[in-house]
């Protein structure tokens, strides 16, 4: 792993799948990375892999859904959505997961992690 | 407690309920409601309930359910608890046996007074036995309470043919119950015809037929002279015409008698054929004294039935709380299933009035017949009668009781919709003073005035007005009325499946095909918006396959599949997932379960037998699922979709290879079955069961489909579940042979694949499927909607194209790259601890996990 400025490098985008889900381990953390691809335009999204509710490290093998405006994935075990964009449970008001900044630099895709 | 309150208390008003039978009930009810609203201050009404029977009422309309398993429990009406609750006093084995009038007081068969201020007989009807000689003997039954309906279980065990006397409404129900028994069943009418109240004679021709057709012998115009002793059976029934029958056993439903023995005794008007006399406030010829339901007689009539019972409980309940209320008659139509024949008859049945005209349209290869009468301005709907079919009987009972205008072709609301479709009578059109259910007395107005008071739901019209909670017919009505009210106020109905589309599975189903769509985003892109979600997308991914059965993690329909579809694996709590490679119709070879055994310990998975005659190997982790399935696809075993809204497993019995008394190859058939419709993708999981005699081992009427081996072939049954709400699979077709036998479940199931909602089980389809049983014989027996062609070629295509999805998932190095934890490390995921238990892992809870990651330095990816 290759650190620039605090971004790193995680993997290359052919790495990614389209309009689903994969994991990458940083410093003994699982981070959910996500690319959403409609009609050419991509967006990329990094939130934690942990499920607080169901307790298990799924969320990146989620549906990926929209709710009105919000970009959401459902989570594998007990479907509760988690905004991508923000971490936020739309299910639970008091639960959201953590998320990272995400991005791509000469294909290959770098998160902001601290430590 | 104040002197003042004492002394009220004790001048508290003692009403006394003789009877505990439906109307009886719904009258206690009534004044429960009442000193609810009045609470404490002293005008609550004391409650004395008197039961002849020895519990508190229950459900008499649907006594018949008994038969089918529900219980005295399950069809009680009330609880004692909730008596007791509600200061409700009641006695049982408490029949009342004296009334003195003048001192008010009445005397129970158990020697008690008790004394009334308001009187109110409840005592219903008794069944009449016709005086025949012989009637007496002990397996001459009858048909109305709950004791009767055990002694006919004993009856019904020790005999091999039954016969019921009386071809009417509850005669017809009382057969049903013999046929269910498993007896030779006979119907005795003394009239030419069945069900001679309610339906014409040629309604009643084609009734007779569909019952006929059931294996009930219909026998009319016979008049019972004498009950002997049998030949071949317990007794021998003998008829005037000097025929003669034999039978084990016999139930008498010749018609309802009022119970009006202690109106006689003490002196209180009668009807000259019986029946005790009330006014339009349900008082008798006694002060203070009232009658109401069975046994209570209205401008010479006996109403029959419970709707116009829980009537006069209201009106009288009214009346001696001082407020004004009349009964003024009741509408006796009915819709009712008997056997799985539909009936239904409203008002003038007949076309009795003077200058009644009638429409008839009667369809004798599809078993329908439909008359509408009209009076002679052929302005407005007088009676209807409807056998084979009732979807009409709410709109024409709408048009009969609220003198709607007909349309200018009346019978345009019988015949079949054709081109010109047929005119729907909208909720809109119904005035509000309209009835919507009876039983409950709901019209459109109370559910307007519910909505205005805040209910948004049919669910909350339902549990305020009650609306439906009686004999149940008048749902669908009440589910329109509502769907209009809600869509006024701007609450959408929907039926979308949505918010990304704004259509039904149905509609979806038919877009995708007719538009020869193949992918979710172009079916998006034409007929939705947004992204999707976790309800339509594995919808669509389910329609798609359903259509053109593709790979499911082709890239393009990837992105759709639940969680369990992508990975082909059931995810456990902790993320990991089980492996149930298929083992069809249950039959495996000791080198496969070898290899099983040999992968459950390599991988040290924990291993159980599942209750579909499978092997599961649990704790699987994503990353080693291709190597595991590699392995087991190297042996012959292939993906038991147990992770898939498809065909789950075909259960068998041992059937005649083995078991001496099978009759058939029920292993052989079930294999066959498995294996043609393995990976049919459908709205809900599939199950099948194939038992090799009737004693069904293998439980097929518990299934989807199932098949039960007779000497000549196989009989099938349809629609059963187990799960949730359990329900027995209908008989659908008997003694096929294997080729109409997949035929005929290639059309079904494509036929459920094609109309069912998402999530919908064939359950569940099926009684929601407008004509049930009888509807899904004639599309697929009969063809009448000329589609089988169709749905065979479309599971021919099905079948043909099937793949072990499996097989082509470790084939493909793009699909295997998903079964990775992580993009950028080959560690494995160290939340996933086992513990021991019984010589097998399971997963360790959070607080084992604590205590083994507390431990500094053990790798907890090695931890098992
Ligand atoms: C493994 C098994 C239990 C066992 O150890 O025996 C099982 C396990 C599950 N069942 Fe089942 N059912 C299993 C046999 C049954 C049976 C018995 C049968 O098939 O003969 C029934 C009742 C029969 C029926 O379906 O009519 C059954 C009725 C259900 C239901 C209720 C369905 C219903 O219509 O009410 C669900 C929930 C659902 O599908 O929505 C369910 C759902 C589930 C799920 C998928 C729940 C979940 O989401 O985790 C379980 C996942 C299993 C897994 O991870 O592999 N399971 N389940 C059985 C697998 C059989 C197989 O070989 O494929
Ligand atoms: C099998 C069956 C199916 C039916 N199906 C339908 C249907 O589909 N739709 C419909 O509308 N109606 C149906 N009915 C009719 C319906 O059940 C009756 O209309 C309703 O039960 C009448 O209620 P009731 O309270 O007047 O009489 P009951 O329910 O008969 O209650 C009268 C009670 O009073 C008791 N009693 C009698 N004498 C005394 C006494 N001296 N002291 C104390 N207690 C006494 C009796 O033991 C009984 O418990 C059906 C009836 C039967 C038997
Ligand atoms: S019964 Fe419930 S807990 Fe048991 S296997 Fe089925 S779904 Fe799981
Ligand atoms: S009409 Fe019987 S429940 Fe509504």
């Amino acid at each position: 792993m290759t650190k620039t400025a605090n971004w790193m490098t995680v993997c290359q985008t052919s790495d990614l799948v389209d309009n689903s889900g994969v994991c990458a381990l940083i410093n003994e953390q699982q981070v959910a990375l996500f690319k959403l691809s409609v009609r050419e335009q991509v967006q990329l999204f990094a939130i934690s892999n942990w499920d607080p509710i169901g307790k298990a490290n799924v969320l990146y093998r989620g549906l990926l859904t929209s709710v009105g405006e919000t970009i959401t994935v459902a989570s594998p075990l007990y479907k509760q959505r988690y905004s991508l964009a923000t971490g936020q449970c739309l299910d639970a008001d008091e639960i959201a997961v953590r998320v990272y900044p995400i991005r791509i630099e000469q294909q290959l895709v770098q998160i902001q992690i601290d430590k | 407690m104040t002197m003042s309150a004492q002394i009220k208390s004790k001048q508290q008003t003692r009403i006394v309920v003789v009877g505990n039978g439906m109307v009886g009930h719904h009258f206690v009810e009534q004044l429960i409601q009442h000193n609810a609203n009045v609470a404490q201050d002293g005008q609550a009404i004391h409650i004395c309930v008197l039961s002849a029977e020895p519990r508190l009422a229950y459900d008499r309309v649907h006594l018949s359910e008994y038969f089918s398993g529900k219980t005295a429990e399950e069809l009680a009406l009330t609880t004692p608890q909730y008596y007791q609750q509600n200061q409700v006093e009641f006695k049982l084995d408490a029949a009342v046996v004296d009334i003195d009038k003048q001192a008010k007081t009445v005397t129970t068969v158990q020697g008690e007074v008790l004394a009334y201020d308001k009187l109110v007989l409840a005592t219903g009807s008794f069944p009449f036995v016709p005086p025949i000689p012989g009637n007496d003997q002990a397996h001459c039954l009858v048909y109305r309470t709950i004791e009767d309906l055990e002694a006919i279980n004993h009856a019904a065990q020790v005999s091999k043919v039954g016969v019921v006397v009386g071809g009417g409404l509850l005669g017809l129900e009382a057969a049903n119950a013999l046929k269910q028994a498993g007896l030779q069943t006979h119907v005795v009418e003394f009239a030419p015809q069945l069900m001679a109240v309610q339906v014409d004679e040629g309604g009643g021709r084609l009734l007779r037929s569909k019952i006929e057709a059931l294996g009930v012998q219909v026998h009319t115009q016979k008049a019972t002279q004498n009950i002997e002793k049998g030949d071949s059976c317990r007794y021998k029934m003998c008829f005037a015409d000097g025929s003669n029958l034999e039978t084990d056993m016999i139930l008498f439903s010749a018609g309802i008698r009022p119970q009006d023995a202690l109106a006689r005794q003490f002196d209180i008007a009668i009807g000259e054929r019986g029946g005790i006399k009330v006014d339009n406030y349900c008082q008798t010829s006694a002060q203070d004294i009232y009658a109401i339901g069975e046994c209570a007689l209205w401008n010479n009539f006996i109403f029959g039935l419970v709707a116009p019972g829980y009537t006069m409980a209201r009106v009288a309940a009214t009346h001696i709380l001082g407020g004004d209320l009349s009964f003024l008659g009741a509408d006796m139509s009915t819709k009712l299933k008997l056997m799985g024949v539909e009936v239904g008859s409203i008002g003038d049945a007949h076309a009795r009035q003077a200058g009644a005209l009638s429409y008839i349209y009667e369809n004798q290869p599809q078993g329908l017949y439909k008359k509408i009468v009209v009076d002679a301005t052929k302005q407005k709907l007088l009676g209807a009668v409807l056998v084979g079919d009732t979807s009409d009987y709410d709109t024409l009972l709408q048009y009969a009781l609220n003198g709607i205008d007909l349309p200018e072709f009346p019978e345009s609301l019988i015949l079949p919709a054709g081109s010109e479709g047929k005119p729907g009578l909208g909720a809109d059109a119904l005035p509000s003073t309209a009835t919507i259910c009876s039983c409950h007395n709901v019209s459109k107005g109370d559910i307007i005035a519910a909505f205005d008071n805040g209910a948004c739901s049919v669910g909350d019209i339902k549990s305020c007005t009650k609306a439906s909670s009686g004999c149940g017919g008048c749902s669908a009505l009440l589910k329109s009325v509502c769907d209009s009210e809600l869509s006024k106020r701007g609450v959408e109905v929907k039926k979308d499946i949505c918010e990304h589309f704004a259509y039904s599975r149905q509609e979806l189903f038919h877009l995708v095909k007719v538009g020869h769509i193949k992918t979710f985003d172009s079916l998006l892109e034409k007929h939705g918006h947004g992204l999707g979600c976790e309800i339509c997308k594995p919808a669509a991914a389910s329609i798609l396959a359903s259509v053109w059965n593709e790979f499911i993690l082709k890239p393009d329909h990837v992105s759709l599949q639940d969680t369990n579809d992508t990975y082909l694996g059931n995810m456990q709590k902790d993320g990991t997932y089980s492996i149930i490679p298929r083992i069809a119709g249950g039959e495996i070879t000791p080198d496969k379960l070898i290899v099983l055994g040999q992968v459950g310990k390599k991988y040290n998975l924990y291993t159980k037998i599942t209750g579909g005659q499978r092997i599961d190997l649990f704790g699987a982790r994503v990353d080693q699922l291709p190597e595991i399935w590699e392995i087991l696809i190297n042996a012959g075993f292939e993906t038991g979709h147990a992770y898939a809204k498809s065909l789950r497993t075909v259960k068998s019995c041992v059937g005649s290879t083995w078991c001496r008394f099978g009759v058939q190859d029920s292993v052989g058939q079930a294999i066959d079955l498995e294996n043609r419709y393995k990976g049919l993708r459908a709205p809900h999981k599939i199950k099948f069961a194939v038992s090799g005699c009737t004693r069904e081992c293998a439980e097929a009427q518990s299934k989807d489909i199932g098949v039960i081996a007779t000497e000549n072939g196989w009989n099938l049954y349809v629609c059963g579940n187990g799960g949730m709400k359990p329900r027995h699979a209908d008989l659908f077709a008997t003694d096929l042979d294997s080729a109409t036998l997949v035929k005929y479940i290639d059309r079904i199931l494509m036929f459920y694949v094609r109309t069912a909602d998402r999530l919908q089980r064939t359950s569940v389809w099926l009684e929601n499927l407008e004509g049930g049983l009888d509807y899904l014989k004639q599309v697929v027996i009969e063809d009448s909607l000329g589609l089988v062609e169709a749905l065979e070629k479309q599971m021919q295509l099905v079948v043909d194209s099937y793949q072990c999805e499996w097989r082509t998932a470790i084939e493909s190095q793009a699909s295997r790259k998903r079964f990775r934890q992580f993009v950028n490390s080959d560690k494995v995921d160290s939340n996933i601890v086992f513990v021991q238990e019984r010589q097998q892992i399971r997963p360790a809870t959070e607080a084992e996990k604590q205590s083994y990651l507390q431990q500094a330095d053990i790798k907890t990816s090695e931890v098992v």
